[in-house]
């Protein structure tokens, strides 16, 4: 389990309890500035901040060993050289001290995993977005992390890469891994996820099943807007009139 | 990079190796006729000179890969810390105080200069850690700036002040940078930090390699700020100030070389750190024997000056080709 124990970063959250668990999807979701990419990558223990994994404090891990336990993918994920998809992957592979042979495998397998195999060799700047956000997507599972934590995987992504991507997620979790998504888009948490934390003005302001946490007044008190649910559990869709 | 390139590297080292030694004012040509005095010249002169210029400009190469690496910029070069310049401060101080007439004392206060560059940077620079290695990477640049700006005035100053007509003279060429009249001492006192230097630059490879995906994700990779700071700090230190030290200020190399073998190389700042070493080794033997074949008179063609000259137009290129991605 990845909890943060009234996790207060100062200026973006204050007194934030989040509780993740292995094999279950979590949905962040909230307003901009809510302080959603802040929880997450205070989870990836990127911040000074009393996260634990089960049950052993993350910032008293040292680093390589929390990298290879917990696979972050931050948004935007601009690359700063015109590295080949292949490079860009096997970078996954930089917190473990493992052989030629299994890096190999373990990038290859990844980058099958993310459709990716046709493209190795292609430079990341002539990638389309969504498969860059496919081989960033694939760098992180090339690190074969027991958790995967993604800023916004889906932004930027047309209906069937984002429908391809939660799939593969979903498999991640089936496969018994813990997977938090930072989302904007409530009907993809409200139908992909198994778990979702509500976060406003830098507190947690609901969490719990999406079907029952994600209710109209919710939203109403969140993000200000009159929405209602359409259709039936797991194809659910919000009218905002 | 692979083998085929480093086996063509090396074959064009080795072929330079010999020519640089054999070309200058006096031709020894192995097959001729026996030159008088060619054993003191191999020896004495251009053998040191030669391993100085393999020294300095391999330092210099991979201190160049490592500084784009870790500014996450094409356009950086080793200077960018403002140790070169400081290090040439205490370099100029040592012909302003006569204490140069002491051999150990001009390249004993360019690395004291160096080693003060290195010290304010952390002093000014290092505790920025804690934001992430971005906004460390943003502080070290403009504290490297305001480092160099600084010396370069002082420099100016003590020039403006120079006793005498002699010291001014010395300051002046030295600044251009050159290995001419290089001895085996100078060597021997470059060598192994440059060499400690090209070693703490290599650890640093795969942080540089995870620093390509950016602040974040190189953190969540495990990379340790405070860590790649410091071997950055003393890594590049340790190379530029014992450049200095013996050569004066060579300008160029880290900024030309890593442009040039990047295309044969998967493009990891990692990965081009050796390579760029040999480049940047094979680029100043090459340019220091042609400065010693130009005809000139009133001397030689000081190296500095024959790297920039060669820089500019290449950095021009650069800026050309930017130009043109963004366009």
């Amino acid at each position: 389990m990845l909890r943060a124990h009234a996790l207060t970063v100062p200026g973006r959250l204050h007194g934030v309890d989040v509780a993740l668990q292995r094999g279950r999807i979590t949905a962040i979701v909230g307003p901009n500035g809510a302080g959603k990419s802040t929880l997450l990558s205070s989870l990836a223990g990127l911040t000074t901040g009393d996260v634990t994994l089960d049950d052993r404090a993350l910032a008293a891990m040292a680093g390589r060993d929390r990298a290879q336990t917990i696979g972050f993918l931050p948004q935007g994920g601009d690359v700063a050289w015109n590295l080949s998809v292949a490079t860009l992957v096997r970078l996954g592979r930089l917190p473990h001290r493992s052989t030629r042979a299994t890096d190999d495998r373990a990038v290859a397998a990844a980058l099958s995993d993310m459709a990716l195999d046709a493209l190795a060799a292609r430079p990341v700047g002539t990638l389309s977005g969504g498969e860059r956000a496919r081989a960033l997507l694939a760098r992180v599972l090339a690190g074969e992390p027991g958790w995967v934590l993604a800023d916004e995987p889906l932004a930027n992504l047309d209906l069937a890469h984002a429908r391809a991507l939660l799939r593969h997620f979903r498999r991640l979790a089936d496969a018994g891994k813990g997977v938090a998504l930072v989302m904007h888009d409530l009907a993809q948490a409200m139908n992909h996820a198994d778990h979702v934390v509500v976060l406003d003005k830098g507190r947690v302001a609901a969490s719990g099943a999406p079907e029952t946490t994600l209710d109209p007044a919710l939203v109403a008190r969140v993000w200000g807007i009159e929405a209602h649910w359409l259709g039936d559990h797991g194809a659910r869709a919000l009218a905002c009139p | 990079m692979a083998p085929r390139w480093w086996i063509m590297l090396g074959v064009l080292l080795l072929l330079a190796l010999p020519l640089s030694l054999l070309a200058g004012q006096v031709w020894i040509d192995p097959f001729g006729p026996p030159v008088p005095g060619a054993v003191p010249i191999l020896v004495e002169l251009r053998a040191p000179r030669a391993a100085l210029a393999l020294v300095i400009g391999g330092g210099l190469g991979a201190a160049g890969a490592a500084m784009q690496g870790f500014l996450r910029n094409p356009l950086a070069d080793p200077g960018l810390f403002g140790i070169a310049p400081l290090a040439a401060l205490g370099a100029v101080l040592s012909f302003y105080t006569g204490a140069a007439i002491q051999e150990w004392a001009l390249p004993g206060f360019a690395l004291v200069g160096a080693g003060l560059a290195m010290a304010l940077l952390v002093l000014i620079a290092g505790r920025a850690t804690d934001g992430g290695i971005g906004r460390g990477i943003t502080l070290f640049t403009l504290a490297g700036m305001m480092i160099a700006s600084l010396a370069g005035a002082l420099t100016s100053l003590v020039i403006s002040l120079s006793p005498n007509p002699f010291a001014l003279s010395e300051i002046v060429t030295w600044l251009m940078g050159a290995l001419e009249n290089r001895s085996w001492h100078d060597v021997a006192l470059a060598a192994p930090p440059t060499l400690i230097g090209m070693v703490l630059l290599m650890r640093a490879g795969p942080s540089l390699d995870a620093l390509s995906l950016g602040d974040a994700a190189a953190r969540s990779l495990g990379v340790e700020p405070a860590r790649l700071q410091a071997l950055m700090v003393l890594g590049v230190g340790l190379v530029v100030g014992a450049g200095v030290a013996v050569a004066g200020i060579v300008g160029f190399v880290g900024l030309i070389v890593p442009h040039l073998v990047r295309p044969l190389t998967d493009h990891r700042p990692g990965s081009l750190i050796g390579p760029s070493a040999i480049a940047g080794a094979l680029l100043v033997l090459i340019a220091d024997s042609a400065c010693r074949l130009l005809p000139l008179t009133g001397g030689e063609l000081r190296l500095g000056i024959a790297l920039s000259v060669l820089g500019a137009p290449f950095f021009l290129m650069l800026l050309l080709r930017l130009r043109r991605d963004l366009a």
